[in-house]
C-alpha cells in the first residue's frame, strides 16, 4: 500500500486500492462495484476533508468512552457449549469437526 | 379480568396482583400485530409459541404465590442482533439468515428474568447498518404513522413495534443513533445510556467502542423501569461499567427547578425548521418549570460525522470478518477457503455493509491508518473534551434528535451521505460515550412525530430522565 | 557440538557471520483459556472446549484470565524483563482455523520488555519482549498427498487449542550459532518449566519455535532475514539454522539477493521451502481491541510474582558448580540439575559426605530417581566418606552404589561388608604402607627422589598384602602424602 501524500482525509481514492482493499477484506467485489465503491467512497472522503484544517498535534487518540482498567478474571472453569448442536449448526461438519475446502493463498 | 394497561409498568403491575394474566396481554398483543404487521413488517420473526408458553409459565408463578418479577407479563419486542438461544438471529442478514445462536445475549437473560415475555425479533438495517431500516436483506420496515415513510434506523422494527403497540417495550442498539433517530421518527421514546452501562454480551458487534443495547418505550417512567432491568455490571463484558446503575423511576417527580439546561449555539444547521420549532417549544417548556436555559459551544460537535464514518467502519470492518462461511451462517461452496470466503461474503452481505466494510478497511490500511483511523480517534478525543466543558457549564444539553421528520421510502437510498447527514446530532454522543435520550415532544411537518434530545454527561442517566420526564409532563398538559 | 563440525559450519559460512533470532510461542498451564472460561486442555475430544467466543460466535466477548497474566509475569520476571502496563490489540486476518478472524495480541504496548537469558558459554541474548496473545485453532488436512495442504481434498477443523493462552518470547538477534540457538531453547525450556508457566514440550506443541536467520559480513549491514517455521524438535532447530545458513551464502556469493520470506522446514529432505507465494502480502490492520481494557499490574502484584519465583536453573548450576568443584556447564551439574536432583547432592554434603563425589554418582545412578530420590542422602555420604578413606575400591564404590539405589539396604557399610568388601580403614591402609615401605627401602628412595614410576612396587605390595581389598588410589595418595 502506498503511503499517502499527505495526512488529508480529502485525498482521493482510486480504484486500484479499492481493487487491493476489496482483496483484503475478502469482498469480491465485481469491476462495476469497484467503479461504483470508488466514486462512493472517494465522495465519502471528500466530505470528511473538514477535519484537515484542525491541529490534532496536542491531541491524544481516544480509545476508550469509559476509562477502565485492570478488568479479569478468575481461572475457573465454566460449561461448554454442547459439541454437536454446535457442528449440527455449522456449514459442514465431519469427525467432529468443521469441514472446509483445501486451505490456499494463506499463511499457515 | 381487567383492562389490560398500555405500558409496561401498568402490565407487570396487573400481571402481578393476578388482575390481569400474561396470557391475556399476550393475545391482546398478538392481535395488534396481527392486524398490521402485514403492512408495517417490524418483525422478521413473532414468536407465538414461544410468547404463549412464556405466558402460561407467568401465569403459573402468580398462581404459586411467586413474583415473576417486575418486567412480569410484559411483552417485549428485541431487534434482532441480539442473541436469543434457539431463536433466530439473523441481524436482517442473508448471511446470518437462518442462524440460531447456542447462547442468550446478558441483557436477554436479564428481561426474561424478570418475567418479560420475548414476543418477536425485530428487523433492522442489515447489521446495524443505516438510518432507515431499508437496509435489511428482508424488506423495509414502515412508519405506523405513514406507511410509505421510513421508521428510521437502524432499530426501525423496535421503534415501529412500540409505535404500533405491538408491545410495551422495544429493545434496540444505538452506535451513530440507531435508537435515538428512530425513536424520534416513530414518536416514542428511546434511550442510550453512558456506554458501559449496559451489557454489550451477547450483542451481535457492529462497532464494539460505540454500541449499546437501549429501550423504545411510550412512556419515561417505561424506559427507566426497562433500564433498572438491564442496565449493570456484567462480568461477560470487559467494558462494562463496575459501579451500580442509578435508580430512575424514583427522580422523574423531581422536575427542574434550578437545573441548568444547555443550548448549543454552534450545533451544526441542517435542521427542518419544523424540527427547530419544536426544539424551541422544548426550551420554553423547561424554562416555564423553572430551568435555566444557558448557552454552551461545543465546537468539535460538526467532526462528529467524520469521526464516526472513520472509526465505526473500522471497527465493523474487524467485526464482521468472522462471516466467512466456516463455523456458521451462510456458506457459499468454493474450490479452496479463499474463493469460499470471497463468495460467502459477496453473496451474504448486502450494499450498505459492504461499502462500510471497504470504509473501514481502508481507514485502517497500512499507510492510511495515521490519516484516517488515527485521526478520526483525536478527532474523538476533542469532541469529548468539548462536551466535558460544556457539562461544567449546564447539567444537560438539548438538541434536535433527527434533522428531519420522517422521510419516505427510497428518498435517500442512492445517496450514502443524505443517509449518514441523520444521525447528525446523535453520533458525537456515541464518540463520546455520554448517554442520551430522544423524547417525543409533538409533531411537524405532515403530523409527523417529532423528537427533541436529551443528552447528559457521563453517568448522569438520572439527570436526564429528570429532564425527559418534565418535557413528557408538558407534552401532557399541551395535548388536550 | 564437536570442534569437527563447527570447523565444518565456520566453513560452510565462509567468513559471514551467522544472525539468528527466535520467537518462541509458549502455552501456558492455566485451567482456562486466555478470553474465556473454556478448559485448556491437550488431547480432549475435537470441539469439546468450546464456547461463544471460543468459536467467535456473534456477540461474543472476550475477558481476560488473571492466572495467564500471573504465568505471563513470572515469564518476563524470569528473564530479567521489565513488567509494564499494556494493551492488547487486534491482528485481523483470514484463516480457517482462526475463529474471528484476528487474533487478539500484545503490538506496540506489550506486557513485557527488555531481558536477557545467559547461555552457559557466557552469551547474554537479549529479551525483546515477552508478551500475551491467544492460539488459533487446529486444521488437518484430509487426502490428497502426505496430508499436506496443497492439492489435499479439505480440511478439518478442530477448535479445542483456540484461544488458549500464548506468551510469544521475542530475542533479539544475538545468537550466533546454530548451538547457541539450541541451547537457548533448552534454557528457555528448563526456566518455563521450573516457574511453572508451562510443559513447553516441542513435540506436543506447547512450546514452538520460529527462526530468522541471516548472514552478513561482519562490518557490513546486516542481511535480509528468513523466517524458518515448522521445528518439531532442538535438533530440527539446529539442523533448519544450519541448511539456512548455507543456502543464503550460496546465494549471495552467487551475487543473488536473499528473498525476505518465510520458509518451512522439511525434516524429511532436510531443507527448507518457501512457503507459496501470495500475490498481496498480509496487511494485519493492527488497531486497539475495544473490547478489552488495559492492564496495568500494580507493583505489589509484579513484586508478590517477583518474590515467589524459585530458583532458576542458572543460578542452580553456579551453586552445585561452587559446592562440588564441578564447572557450571559440565555435563554432570546439567544433568543433576535438569533432573532436579541438585538440593539432593547439596544434602550429601550437609549430611557429611563429598559433593564432588556424590554428583558423580548421582549423574551416573540416579537417573530413574526423580527429583525427590529414595535412597536416603545419609547413605550417599557415608559413602563417599568410605571412599575417601580409601575403603573401597572404585569397582565396589559402584556395585554397593547399584545395591542403595535398588533399594536392598541403606547402610552401605553393612552392603560392602555383607559382599565382602572389607573396609581396610586408613590406619590399617597406613600400617600396611608402612611395612611395604620398610620392605622395599630401594623403591622407596627413587620415588622420594622423584621418581614417579617407583611407585608402583609399593602399591603392588600393599594391594597384595590387603588381597587387593586396598584402593589402589588411595595408597598411592598416602605414599604421595608421606614423600613431601
Amino acid at each position: 500500500m502506498t503511503q499517502l501524500a499527505s495526512d488529508d482525509v480529502s485525498e482521493r481514492i482510486s480504484a486500484d486500492v479499492v481493487a487491493k482493499v476489496s482483496r483484503l477484506a475478502r469482498l469480491d467485489l465485481t469491476p462495476e462495484e469497484i467503479e461504483i465503491t470508488t466514486t462512493q467512497l472517494s465522495d465519502v472522503l471528500e466530505h470528511f476533508a473538514d477535519v484537515d484544517a484542525l491541529d490534532l498535534s496536542d491531541v491524544s487518540p481516544m480509545t476508550q468512552p469509559y476509562p477502565l482498567v485492570n478488568v479479569m478474571r478468575d481461572d475457573v472453569e465454566a460449561p461448554v457449549l454442547d459439541r454437536d448442536a454446535v457442528l449440527a449448526a455449522a456449514p459442514q461438519a465431519e469427525d467432529g469437526r468443521f469441514r472446509v475446502p483445501p486451505i490456499v493463498g494463506l499463511e499457515g | 379480568m381487567g383492562i389490560i394497561p398500555t405500558t409496561a409498568a401498568g402490565i407487570a403491575d396487573a400481571v402481578r396482583d393476578g388482575s390481569v394474566t400474561a396470557s391475556d396481554v399476550v393475545e391482546r398483543h398478538l392481535a395488534a400485530i396481527e392486524a398490521r404487521e402485514h403492512e408495517i413488517h417490524a418483525f422478521n420473526l413473532v414468536g407465538a409459541d414461544a410468547a404463549r408458553t412464556a405466558a402460561a409459565a407467568i401465569d403459573a408463578a402468580v398462581a404459586a404465590g411467586d413474583d415473576p418479577g417486575p418486567l412480569a407479563g410484559v411483552p417485549v419486542a428485541l431487534k434482532d442482533n441480539m442473541c436469543t438461544r434457539g431463536v433466530e438471529t439473523t441481524c436482517s442478514s442473508k448471511i446470518l439468515a437462518g442462524w440460531r445462536p447456542p447462547y442468550d445475549a446478558t441483557v436477554v437473560e436479564r428481561l426474561t428474568a424478570a418475567g418479560a415475555v420475548v414476543i418477536g425479533k425485530t428487523n433492522l438495517d442489515e447489521f446495524a447498518m443505516g438510518s432507515s431500516t431499508e437496509n435489511s436483506a428482508f424488506g423495509p420496515t414502515r412508519n405506523p404513522h405513514d406507511i410509505s415513510r421510513v421508521p428510521g434506523g437502524s432499530s426501525g422494527g423496535s421503534a415501529a413495534a412500540v409505535a404500533a403497540g405491538f408491545a410495551p417495550l422495544g429493545f434496540g442498539s444505538d452506535t451513530g443513533g440507531s435508537i435515538r433517530q428512530p425513536a424520534a421518527l416513530c414518536g416514542v421514546v428511546g434511550v442510550k445510556t453512558t456506554y458501559g452501562a449496559v451489557s454489550r454480551y451477547g450483542l451481535v458487534a457492529f462497532a464494539s467502542s460505540l454500541d449499546q443495547i437501549g429501550p423504545f418505550s411510550t412512556t419515561v417512567d417505561d424506559a427507566a423501569l426497562a433500564l433498572e432491568v438491564i442496565a449493570g455490571h456484567d462480568p461477560m463484558d470487559s467494558t462494562s461499567i463496575p459501579e451500580p446503575f442509578p435508580r430512575l423511576r424514583e427522580v422523574l417527580d423531581r422536575g427542574v427547578e434550578g437545573l441548568r439546561v444547555g443550548r448549543i449555539t454552534d450545533l451544526p444547521t441542517g435542521a427542518d425548521p419544523d424540527v427547530i420549532e419544536r426544539l424551541e417549544a422544548a426550551f420554553d417548556a423547561l424554562g416555564a418549570a423553572g430551568a435555566k436555559i444557558v448557552d454552551v459551544e461545543v465546537p468539535a460537535f460538526t467532526y462528529g460525522l467524520t469521526a464516526y464514518y472513520l472509526i465505526a467502519p473500522a471497527e465493523a470492518s474487524s467485526n464482521l470478518a468472522r462471516y466467512d462461511g466456516v463455523r456458521y451462517g451462510l456458506r457459499v461452496d468454493a474450490p479452496d477457503t479463499n474463493a469460499m470466503y470471497m463468495a460467502t461474503r459477496h453473496e451474504g452481505f448486502g450494499a450498505e455493509v459492504k461499502r462500510r466494510i471497504m470504509l473501514g478497511t481502508y481507514a485502517l490500511s497500512a499507510g492510511y491508518y495515521d490519516a484516517y483511523y488515527g485521526k478520526a480517534l483525536r478527532v474523538r478525543r476533542l469532541i469529548s473534551d468539548d462536551f466535558a466543558r460544556a457539562y461544567e457549564h449546564a447539567d444537560v444539553l438539548l438538541t434536535p434528535t433527527s434533522p428531519t421528520v420522517a422521510f419516505p421510502i427510497g428518498a435517500k437510498t442512492d445517496n450514502p451521505l443524505a443517509m449518514y447527514l441523520c444521525d447528525t446530532y446523535t453520533i458525537p454522543s456515541n464518540l463520546s460515550g455520554h448517554p442520551g435520550m430522544s423524547v417525543p415532544f409533538g409533531t411537524g411537518a405532515d403530523d409527523l412525530p417529532v423528537g427533541v434530545q436529551v443528552l447528559a454527561s457521563t453517568c448522569g442517566e438520572a439527570t436526564m430522565f429528570q429532564v425527559a420526564a418534565e418535557l413528557e409532563r408538558a407534552m401532557e398538559s399541551a395535548t388536550p | 557440538m564437536t570442534a569437527a563440525t563447527t570447523t565444518a559450519t565456520e566453513d560452510a559460512l565462509r567468513g559471514y557471520e551467522l544472525i539468528v533470532g527466535l520467537e518462541v510461542h509458549v502455552e501456558l498451564a492455566t485451567v482456562t483459556k486466555l478470553f474465556s472460561a473454556s478448559p485448556n486442555r491437550f488431547g480432549d475430544e475435537p470441539n469439546t472446549n468450546i464456547d461463544p467466543v471460543t468459536l467467535g460466535l456473534p456477540g461474543a466477548l472476550p475477558v481476560l484470565n488473571r492466572q495467564a497474566v500471573e504465568l505471563a509475569m513470572r515469564i518476563g520476571l524470569a528473564l530479567n524483563c521489565t513488567v509494564k502496563s499494556c494493551t492488547f490489540h487486534r491482528k485481523n486476518y483470514f484463516y480457517p482455523d482462526m475463529p474471528k478472524a484476528y487474533q487478539i495480541s500484545q503490538y506496540d504496548e506489550p506486557l513485557n520488555v527488555d531481558g536477557w537469558l545467559v547461555l552457559a558459554d557466557g552469551t547474554r541474548v537479549g529479551i525483546e519482549r515477552a508478551h500475551l496473545e491467544e492460539d488459533t485453532g487446529k486444521s488437518t488436512h484430509v487426502g490428497g498427498s502426505g496430508g499436506r495442504i496443497h492439492g489435499s481434498g479439505h480440511s478439518l477443523i478442530d477448535f479445542n487449542r483456540a484461544g488458549v493462552p500464548l506468551v510469544e518470547i521475542v530475542s533479539r538477534p544475538d545468537i550466533r550459532t546454530s548451538e547457541q540457538a539450541r541451547e537457548y531453547v533448552n534454557e528457555l525450556r528448563a526456566i518455563l518449566v521450573a516457574i511453572g508457566a508451562s510443559d513447553a514440550k516441542m513435540e506436543e506443541g506447547s512450546m514452538r519455535v520460529d527462526a530468522n536467520v541471516s548472514v552478513h559480513q561482519p562490518g557490513t549491514p546486516l542481511g535480509t532475514r528468513c523466517e524458518i517455521k515448522n521445528l518439531n524438535s532442538v535438533r530440527s532447530l539446529g539442523r533448519a539454522i544450519e541448511y539456512e545458513a548455507r543456502r543464503q551464502v550460496v546465494l549471495l556469493e552467487a551475487g543473488e539477493t536473499v528473498r525476505q520470506e518465510t520458509r518451512h522446514w522439511d525434516e524429511t529432505d532436510g531443507r527448507t521451502h518457501t512457503l507459496r507465494s501470495k500475490e498481496d502480502a498480509d496487511d494485519y490492520r493492527y488497531f486497539l481491541e475495544p473490547d478489552l481494557v488495559p492492564l496495568d499490574p500494580d507493583p505489589a502484584w509484579i513484586e508478590r510474582v517477583r518474590s515467589a519465583l524459585p530458583m532458576l536453573p542458572a543460578e542452580r548450576r553456579q551453586l552445585l558448580a561452587a559446592a562440588t568443584g564441578a564447572a557450571a556447564n559440565s555435563e554432570a551439574v546439567m544433568v543433576v540439575v535438569d533432573r532436579g536432583q541438585d538440593p539432593y547432592v547439596l544434602a550429601v554434603g550437609d549430611a557429611g559426605g563429598d559433593p564432588a563425589r556424590a554428583l558423580v554418582h548421582v549423574k551416573e545412578a540416579f537417573a530413574e530417581q526423580g527429583a525427590e530420590p529414595v535412597v536416603p542422602a545419609a547413605a550417599i555420604a557415608k559413602l563417599t566418606q568410605m571412599e575417601v578413606a580409601g575403603a573401597l575400591t572404585s569397582t565396589q564404590v559402584k556395585q554397593v552404589l547399584a545395591d542403595l539405589v535398588a533399594g536392598e539396604g541403606d547402610d552401605p557399610e553393612a552392603i560392602a561388608a555383607a559382599k565382602g568388601f572389607e573396609a581396610v580403614d586408613t590406619t590399617a591402609l597406613e600400617a600396611m604402607v608402612d611395612e611395604a615401605i620398610a620392605a622395599q627401602p630401594d623403591a622407596w628412595e627413587k620415588y622420594r627422589a622423584g621418581e614417579d614410576k617407583a611407585v608402583g612396587a609399593l602399591v603392588g605390595a600393599v594391594m597384595k598384602a590387603s588381597k587387593n581389598q586396598a584402593d589402589g588410589k588411595a595408597v598411592t595418595a598416602i605414599l604421595r602424602s608421606r614423600r613431601q
